[in-house]
C-alpha cells in the first residue's frame, strides 16, 4: 500500500533530485553543493563532495557491470498490456504509451546475459526512469525468465533494484509478481545456482518485500533509501519525525538488513568476487 | 446492536419504523397488517441492495466493525486449537494468530490475521496490522506443520503490514519476502481464504497458497482504494473510483484468474449470520483439502509454482529459447 506515495511524483517523469540539471554544473541530491558536472560523470556519476551516488541508467548500469561488449538483452519486445482497463486521470494505455516513448523501452526491466571479468551471469536491472521502476506483469515475467536461463545455463543472476514498487495499475496482478518471483528465485536456490541483490537508490515497497530482500548476497550502493513502507507514510501513520539517515543503506546495514555496502566504482569487483566464491 | 454502513440507511430506517410499531404499548388495529408490509418492504429492499453492491460498498462490508474474525472462524469450526505464541527472535505480534487444531477430525495448523472488534481489543491487536515478528511467527508456524506434514490453512484479513519505525527496523520488507519464498516450496498443502481485507502485501505474506478462496463481500488488493485515490487522483472524493478501477473485489479477482473459489455470504454480509458463514466456510475448506490431500508432494509443489507463474497478463510473449 504505502510505498505508492513515492510514485506518484516519481511516475511521469524522473524525480527531480535524479535529473541532472543541464549545463556544466548540478546540485548534489544529498549535499546541495554545487558540483561540476563532467567531474561527477567521470566518477561514476558519484557526488565528488559528499560521494552520493547519483541514479545512473539502465545502460550506464550494464557497462558499469560486465564486460566491454559481453552484454545480449532478452525478451526486449514483451510488453505491457491493460487487463484491468485502467484509468484515472488518464488510461493506462496512455501512460505505458508516453512512457515507452521517454524511454524507447517497452516496460521498466532490462534482462540480458553477460560477462563479469568473464563469468556468464544472467543480468536483470530496473528502469526506474519507466513509471518509477513499478513491477507489474511484465516485469515479474522478465524476472522469472531470466531465472529460467540462470537455471539452465547455472549461471549467477544479478539483480539491480531502483523501484516504487507494484505497479497500481495492474492491481492484484502486480500484487501478484511478488510471489511470482519470489517462487522463481526459490527454485534458484533449490538448484544452488547464486543470487546476487544490488539495491540501487531507491528501492521500496512490493520490490523490496520479493525478490530484492532475497539475494544470497544484498549489495546496497551508498546512501540509497530502502524499505517497505514510503517515508511519508510512516511519518502520517505514527505523526512523529522520522530519524535522521532513517532507511538508508547506512541504516539498514546497521539493522543487519543487507550484507554490505560498495561503492560504485568496487562494484564490478566486489561482485565478480563474490561470485567467485559459489 | 447492529452498527449500519452509510449506505444501509434505508434498511436502518425500515427496521427502526417495524421496531417502533411493535413496541407501541397499545398497538392500534391494523399496526400487525403494516409491519407485514414493511417487513415485506424490507426484504425487496434488502435484496436489491446487497445483490447490486459497488465495489466501494463491498470494501465497507469487507472492514465492517461486527465481521467475523479469524478467531471466531477457528473457534466455530475446529477444536483443539491451542494458540502458539511468538517468533523466537524478537516477540509475539498479536496482529497474527496461529496454532495447531483439529479440523474434521484432521490435524491441521490455521494461521490468520486477527483484527479484534471493540476499539480496546483492535488497538491490541493493531488494528490487523503486522510487524516484522508476526510474520516470522507464521513462517515458524507453516514450517512447524511441514515437519509433520499438516495441511495449513491461513485467514486473510488486514489492512496491510504496519508501516512504522520498529518495523522497518526489523526488516518488514525481509520478513513479507521470506513467507513468499518459502510459502513458494513447501511440502503440504496450503489453502488461504480472503475473509474480510486483503492488503496488498501484508495479505500476500499468509497468501502463496495452492488454492485462494475469497468471501463474497470480500476484497483483496495492490493498495487500499484510499491510498490509490490519494495517488493517483489527489482527491479523497474519489475513492469509490479508486475501489472500481483496482478490481478488487471476489468476482473481478475470479474473472483475473487469482482466486479459485468464491464462498457466498448470507444477505447483507457475514456478520449477519457468522454460523451459517462459518459452515460455508468449513464446507469449502474440506473440499478442497480433500482435493489437494491427494496429491503426491512433487505434484503438489509443481502446480503451485505453476500456478503463480502464470499469474500475469503480457504482450509481445516468445516462448523461452526462441
Amino acid at each position: 500500500m504505502a510505498w505508492f506515495k513515492k510514485g506518484k511524483t516519481e511516475e511521469a517523469e524522473p524525480p527531480k533530485r535524479s535529473k541532472v540539471a543541464e549545463g556544466m554544473w548540478l546540485k548534489c541530491n544529498h549535499c546541495r553543493e554545487i558540483v561540476y558536472r563532467k567531474e561527477v560523470d567521470r566518477n561514476n556519476k558519484v557526488c565528488p563532495k559528499c560521494d552520493y551516488h547519483f541514479p545512473i541508467s539502465v545502460i550506464e548500469r550494464i557497462n558499469l557491470l560486465v564486460d566491454l561488449g559481453t552484454f545480449k538483452e532478452w525478451d526486449a519486445e514483451l510488453e505491457p498490456q491493460d487487463p484491468l482497463q485502467f484509468q484515472d486521470t488518464r488510461t493506462y494505455k496512455d501512460r505505458t504509451k508516453a512512457q515507452q516513448e521517454k524511454t524507447g523501452r517497452k516496460d521498466a526491466m532490462v534482462i540480458g546475459q553477460g560477462a563479469i571479468n568473464g563469468r556468464k551471469v544472467a543480468l536483470c536491472v530496473f528502469d526506474f526512469g519507466f513509471m518509477g521502476g513499478s513491477m507489474g506483469s511484465v516485469v515479474g515475467e522478465k524476472i522469472c525468465r531470466a531465472v529460467d536461463r540462470a537455471l539452465e545455463g547455472r549461471m549467477p543472476l544479478i539483480l539491480v533494484t531502483a523501484s516504487g514498487g507494484a505497479r497500481m495499475q495492474e492491481g492484484i496482478l502486480s500484487l501478484m509478481q511478488m510471489a511470482k518471483t519470489s517462487a522463481a528465485v526459490a527454485k534458484l536456490g533449490e538448484a544452488k545456482v547464486p543470487f546476487i541483490s544490488i539495491l540501487a537508490d531507491p528501492t521500496f515497497g512490493g520490490v523490496t518485500a520479493s525478490i530484492a530482500m532475497l539475494g544470497d548476497v544484498i549489495i546496497a550502493e551508498p546512501k540509497a533509501l530502502i524499505g517497505f513502507a514510503g517515508p511519508r507514510v510512516i511519518e502520517q501513520t505514527i505523526k512523529q519525525q522520522l530519524p535522521d539517515q532513517f532507511q538508508r543503506a547506512e541504516f539498514l546495514l546497521d539493522h543487519g538488513m543487507i550484507d554490505m555496502i560498495v561503492e560504485r566504482k568496487q562494484l564490478k569487483e566486489a561482485v565478480s568476487t563474490l561470485v567467485g566464491h559459489f | 446492536m447492529r452498527d449500519y454502513l452509510d449506505f444501509e440507511k434505508p434498511i436502518r430506517e425500515l427496521e427502526e419504523k417495524i421496531e417502533k410499531l411493535a413496541s407501541a404499548e397499545s398497538p392500534k388495529s391494523g399496526t400487525q397488517d403494516e409491519i407485514r408490509k414493511l417487513r415485506t418492504k424490507l426484504a425487496q429492499v434488502e435484496h436489491q441492495l446487497y445483490t447490486t453492491l459497488t465495489p466501494w460498498q463491498r470494501t465497507q462490508l469487507a472492514r465492517h466493525p461486527q465481521r467475523p474474525t479469524t478467531l471466531d472462524y477457528i473457534n466455530e469450526l475446529s477444536r483443539e486449537f491451542l494458540e502458539l505464541h511468538g517468533d523466537r527472535n524478537f516477540g509475539d505480534d498479536r496482529a497474527i494468530v496461529g496454532g495447531f487444531a483439529r479440523f474434521n477430525d484432521r490435524s491441521v495448523m490455521i494461521i490468520g490475521h486477527q483484527k479484534g472488534k471493540t476499539l480496546k481489543e483492535r488497538m491490541q491487536r493493531n488494528f490487523g496490522m503486522p510487524n516484522p515478528e508476526g510474520y516470522r511467527k507464521a513462517l515458524r508456524l507453516m514450517r512447524l506443520a511441514e515437519k509433520f506434514g499438516r495441511p495449513i490453512i491461513t485467514l486473510i484479513d488486514t489492512p496491510g503490514a504496519y508501516p512504522g519505525i520498529g518495523a522497518e527496523e526489523r526488516g518488514q520488507a525481509e520478513a513479507i519476502a521470506r513467507n513468499l519464498f518459502v510459502m513458494s516450496r513447501l511440502s503440504v498443502p496450503i489453502i488461504s481464504v480472503v475473509i474480510g481485507e486483503g492488503g496488498s502485501g501484508g495479505a500476500l505474506a499468509l497468501g502463496v497458497s495452492d488454492r485462494i478462496l475469497m468471501l463474497e463481500h470480500s476484497v483483496y488488493s495492490v493498495i487500499s482504494p484510499e491510498g490509490c485515490a490519494a495517488i493517483l487522483y489527489d482527491d479523497p472524493s474519489k475513492v469509490p473510483d479508486a475501489a472500481a478501477s483496482l478490481k478488487m473485489t471476489a468476482q473481478d479477482l475470479v474473472g483475473l484468474g487469482i482466486v479459485d473459489e468464491v464462498i457466498p455470504e448470507p444477505l447483507g454480509g457475514a456478520h449477519r449470520d457468522p454460523r451459517a458463514m462459518c459452515d460455508r466456510v468449513a464446507k469449502a475448506l474440506a473440499n478442497q483439502l480433500y482435493a489437494l490431500a491427494e496429491l503426491p508432494t512433487d505434484q503438489l509443489i509443481a502446480q503451485r509454482d505453476q500456478k503463480f507463474r502464470k499469474i500475469g497478463v503480457v504482450g509481445g510473449l516468445v516462448p523461452v529459447g526462441a
